[in-house]
């Protein structure tokens, strides 16, 4: 599912829907009241959007240091290689809640979220040891602002 | 990914005093919170009633479920229940992690002004390794194509002017895994739900 199966109800769907459903009894009724469609409809269309991959996901997004855990950003310099065999080593550790490859020296960045604040340090350990490279951590130090909103 | 931990080396500003004081007041979600976190970190349910079906698993009252998550809301523990998109089924097949060194003293004020500036996403201030490393600041950019990016990144590159000493953009390539924030079902009796929802 792509761009080109959205028609301009899935659109406006979308956008609104990235800036939170209202947290009332029926909140998907009242947000097809404000999008002049049936309730049935927009639950279809946003099941559409989630099970063909245009939406990753939809649902709570939950603050981890507010849930008590621990989260940081770190990265590696992976011998190219080496680069999937790393990868599925570092993917197999459940507290990697992301990773990407990206274009530089530093070419695997990964998001470590955990149970504890005291784990980030312990599963960066791990991955030492698993990887045998240095893991660059990066936490946050500031926040200024965390807001994606991607319009269609 | 929209969420990160102050580490407790640096230092506090007033912001961050706020959000400690916050931090140590919703460290206390009870059990029943927790049950409604694993129930729902992989998705809210796509029917009518959602409040009542994750109340169903949970074994509490759909308005009980509604309740305690106006109140999670509220306390900055949900940032927000929404959509979030795949970026590249949306058409932003670039997405940039630009990175910058910025001079210390100016980089709380830069910092906040470059995150409100249109199109960047999320925007932190994050450690120096050095010699590898010399970037402080990171601003997440997505576009529908490199130039778009670019023309945003030298909008930034303007406005941090000669507190700024390099930049790079650093475009994702591929995705190798894309999980989001998970807890594990430290209880029991969660559990099983954490597993049903994890398929």
């Amino acid at each position: 599912m792509t761009l080109d199966d959205l028609d301009a109800t899935d659109r406006h769907l979308i956008n609104r829907l990235q800036d939170g459903l209202p947290l009332v009894a029926r909140p998907y009724a009242a947000v097809a009241e404000a999008l002049g469609i049936a309730e049935d409809d927009l639950l279809g269309r946003l099941s559409r959007l989630r099970d063909g991959g245009v939406l990753s996901r939809f649902g709570p997004m939950y603050h981890a240091e507010r849930l008590g855990g621990g989260l940081t950003l770190a990265a590696l310099a992976v011998p190219e290689p080496d680069f999937d065999r790393v990868s599925e080593v570092v993917n197999a550790f459940p507290e990697v809640a992301h990773n990407y490859r990206r274009e530089h020296e530093l070419n695997m960045w990964f998001v470590l979220a955990t149970e504890t604040p005291e784990r980030i340090a312990e599963t960066i350990a791990g991955i030492e040891a698993a990887t045998g490279l240095p893991v660059f951590n990066m936490p946050k130090e500031e926040e200024f602002h965390v807001r994606l909103h991607l319009p269609v | 990914m929209s969420v990160s931990i102050c580490p407790s080396s640096s230092a506090p500003t007033g912001d961050e005093k706020n959000h400690e004081a916050l931090d140590r007041g919703v460290q206390g979600l009870d059990a029943a919170d927790r049950a409604i976190v694993l129930a729902t970190q992989a998705g809210l349910p796509l029917v009518p009633d959602p409040w009542g079906a994750v109340g169903r698993e949970v074994g509490m009252s759909g308005e009980a479920v509604l309740e305690r998550m106006q109140a999670m809301q509220a306390s900055g523990v949900i940032r927000r229940v929404a959509a979030v998109p795949n970026h590249y089924r949306l058409g932003y097949v670039a997405n940039g992690m630009t990175v910058w060194d910025v001079d210390d003293a100016q980089i709380a004020r830069l910092g906040r002004e470059v995150a409100a500036i249109e199109g960047v996403s999320h925007c932190y201030r994050r450690p120096r390794h050095l010699p590898h490393w010399p970037y402080n600041l990171f601003a997440m950019l997505h576009g529908h194509s490199v130039d778009e990016v670019e023309r945003q990144a030298a909008v930034l590159r303007e406005h941090l002017g000669e507190a700024c000493r390099d930049h790079r953009i650093l475009y994702s390539s591929r995705i190798l895994k894309k999980t989001g924030l998970r807890l594990a079902g430290a209880r029991p009796d969660a559990a099983s739900t954490d597993t049903e929802r994890r398929g």
